[in-house]
């Protein structure tokens, strides 16, 4: 059956998450940058022993509040200045009267905020996504119990498939498997 | 000189008490937490969930009597306007507050203890704040009018009012009820995929599927998994603290003695969290004694935690009750003296409502006092006792505040004694039966303990953790 499916990637499995750590770094020294590791819970430090610098979700997130700011803004206004002023307790609309606006456009920028974060990482993490190769391989399904995994493509320039073998083998990694599409 | 007999000795390390006792593995903690989900239906479960949503369906069937019958079936009249109805909407809102208090404050305040009891709390939240949403929708009487609420012109083109506190509750309840469910539901995606990666039947392979997204614990996603997770606790925070704030603006901004105080915004929300960590306690102390696996999850020191919030947020609400009350002493305003001093306290035996004073002093202020005692923390039996105490006290805290401006207000002559009907009973007992239900078919469902959260706080998990130097104790 697999003969004529296409090769993903090579997959290997790693003892514990310190183990595992090593491993990130050696790979990110030697080059690869196709490649990723799975863990049951985020491992601190990961990020830099892959390479990967700071995640860059809190820019969207940063937008979708202004724009929750700025909608809340021109909802309260433009009833209140334009289309339908109403005075409250002798109160008209102008700027001395603005704080009683401030409780909607809180909640409108925490509220655009959330969405953009959600909306951010859903997009960010290219989820949902229900197919995805890795799955094809049997012991990876342990990555969301107690599995650590190394998982580097076939499409990086690097990759070949006996050299990077040796290469996982040799820092250590379990269960070495072709991975296919 | 003489010598010095004094020798020096480095005083032994302070060791952590480890937050999942047994030093359990994470293979552990999956198979334990995935089981309860897994397993068959205990028969407790179905002793538990048939009265529940009967109790649940009466509550309804009442709402629907009310609905078509109109508010004239509750026993508000023209002087006691809100009664039962408020009442319950502020109790089941300021419960939410501990869910969204223990996922995302101590989140950022860095209490790794919060990771086996966040997702229990905050699907407490998610099912508190939809109690708490059905009595404003229905105490408008005319429930198809409800969307007058919305922020948009309604059929004669009136706009609603932006500075009114009960259009901010509006933009507040929803945005707190929406926010909670995303902060939950990206929590619970990895721990979905667990479900998913452990399910046996292809109904649940195809469910847990779906909703796990197709979640591979990459650590390109898991990085910004941890930034998302980080902005939406930052997020949570000052919105839990507003809406509360939100909730006592409908009353702090009214002219009525009792309601018109600066000081309630501060004091709903710490009463918010109070109420909340004892709703907290009273669902995780039985649901512990049916999962006895979760032990080494929940232990002694979390309860001993949550009875420390109990006795110190009990104890700043009883310092608001002071505080009120030596206002209405100083500020010499007779109204507000009247309502503080006779209507509640009841001096002259002139108060009505005195008794629920004194049964919201005693449960909220006295009983969590016993909380300073180390073995009453850690002593279910008791902490449960003062939670069914907090809770009951509560409630009697927003009826006293209600209910007792409103009874005895400016004019004698309009005074006017207010008894719930039967229908204001079963609607309360009612929302009682849907937040258990929803609670119990979480239980069956999801898993209450954060999976990956748990595994996180181990020592296993930190990458720097080598078994053997361990045991060499050079860690």
């Amino acid at each position: 059956m697999a003969e004529y499916r296409k090769i993903y990637g090579l997959g290997a499995q790693f003892e514990s998450a310190a183990a595992l750590m090593h491993a990130a770094e050696k790979i990110r020294d030697a080059g690869f940058s196709k490649w990723d590791v799975h863990t049951p819970y985020p491992v601190h430090g990961m990020d830099k022993a892959m390479g990967l610098g700071k995640s860059w979700l809190s820019t969207p997130v940063l937008i979708g509040g202004a724009t929750g700011t700025l909608t809340a803004t021109l909802l309260t206004f433009i009833p209140s200045w334009g289309i339908y002023p109403m005075i409250v307790h002798g109160k008209p609309f102008n700027w001395a009267t603005v704080p009683a606006f401030f409780p909607i456009m809180f909640e409108l920028t925490v509220l655009f905020s959330a969405f953009s974060t959600v909306f951010a990482l859903l997009i960010m993490n290219q989820l949902p996504k229900w197919y995805h190769p890795v799955f094809n391989w049997e012991r990876f399904s342990r990555v969301t119990d107690d599995g650590f995994f190394i998982v580097i493509e076939a499409r990086d320039a690097k990759f070949s498939e006996t050299k990077t073998r040796a290469l996982l083998e040799e820092i250590g990694g379990l269960h070495v498997t072709l991975i296919h599409d | 000189m003489a010598e010095s007999t004094v020798t020096l000795t480095t005083p032994p390390e302070l060791v952590r008490v480890p937050l999942v006792t047994n030093d359990r593995k994470h293979t552990w903690i999956t198979d334990k937490v995935s089981n309860i989900v897994e397993a068959r239906t205990p028969l407790w479960w179905w002793m538990a969930f048939l009265p529940c949503s009967l109790i649940a369906v009466i509550g309804l069937l009442c709402i629907g009597y009310q609905i078509s019958n109109g508010v004239g079936v509750w026993g508000e009249n023209k002087t006691v306007g809100w009664a039962w109805d408020i009442t319950n909407f502020v109790f089941w809102i300021g419960i939410g507050h501990a869910g969204t208090l223990i996922s995302a404050i101590l989140f950022l305040t860095r209490q790794k203890w919060r990771t086996s009891i966040n997702r229990a709390a905050e699907a407490m939240t998610l099912f508190a704040v939809v109690c708490a949403g059905i009595f404003p929708g229905i105490h408008v009487g005319r429930v198809w009018m409800a969307w007058f609420l919305a922020p948009i012109p309604n059929a004669n083109g009136i706009w609603p009012n932006f500075r009114s506190p009960l259009l901010w509750d509006v933009f507040a309840v929803s945005t707190y009820f929406t926010v909670s469910v995303l902060f939950w539901y990206t929590g619970l995606v990895p721990d979905l995929a667990t479900l998913r990666d452990r399910a046996k039947s292809r109904v649940a392979k195809y469910l847990y599927g779906i909703f796990a997204l197709g979640w591979r614990g990459s650590n390109r996603q898991w990085r910004h998994y941890e930034m998302a997770y980080l902005l939406l606790a930052g997020l949570s925070t000052p919105l839990v603290l507003s809406v509360h704030s939100v909730v006592s603006f409908d009353f702090a901004t009214s002219i009525m003695p009792g309601w018109h105080t600066t000081i309630f915004p501060p004091y709903f929300v710490a009463g918010a969290i109070f109420g909340g960590f004892a709703m907290v306690l009273t669902i995780l102390l039985p649901s512990r004694l049916l999962y006895p696996q979760l032990d080494d999850l929940v232990t002694r020191q979390h309860v001993d935690k949550m009875a420390k919030i109990i006795l110190l947020t009990g104890t700043i609400v009883g310092y608001a009750y002071l505080t009120e009350l030596f206002m209405a002493y100083y500020g010499a305003n007779k109204f507000e003296f009247f309502t503080f001093f006779s209507a509640r306290i009841g001096i002259n035996n002139s108060g009505w409502y005195s008794w629920a004073y004194y049964v919201m002093m005693f449960c909220n202020v006295i009983s969590p006092q016993l909380f300073w005692i180390k073995s009453m923390r850690t002593n279910y039996v008791a902490v449960f006792i003062v939670c069914m105490f907090v809770n009951v006290g509560m409630w009697f805290e927003r009826f006293v505040i209600i209910v007792t401006s409103l009874a005895q207000d400016f004019l004698p002559s309009s005074w006017h004694h207010y008894h719930p009907s039967w229908v204001e009973i079963w609607t309360f007992v009612g929302t009682f039966g849907i937040f258990l239900s929803l609670f119990l078919l979480f239980m069956r469902f999801l898993p209450m303990i954060c999976m990956f959260e748990v595994k996180l706080v181990t020592p296993e998990a930190d990458p720097h953790h080598h078994p053997k130097k361990d045991q060499e104790g050079q860690h």
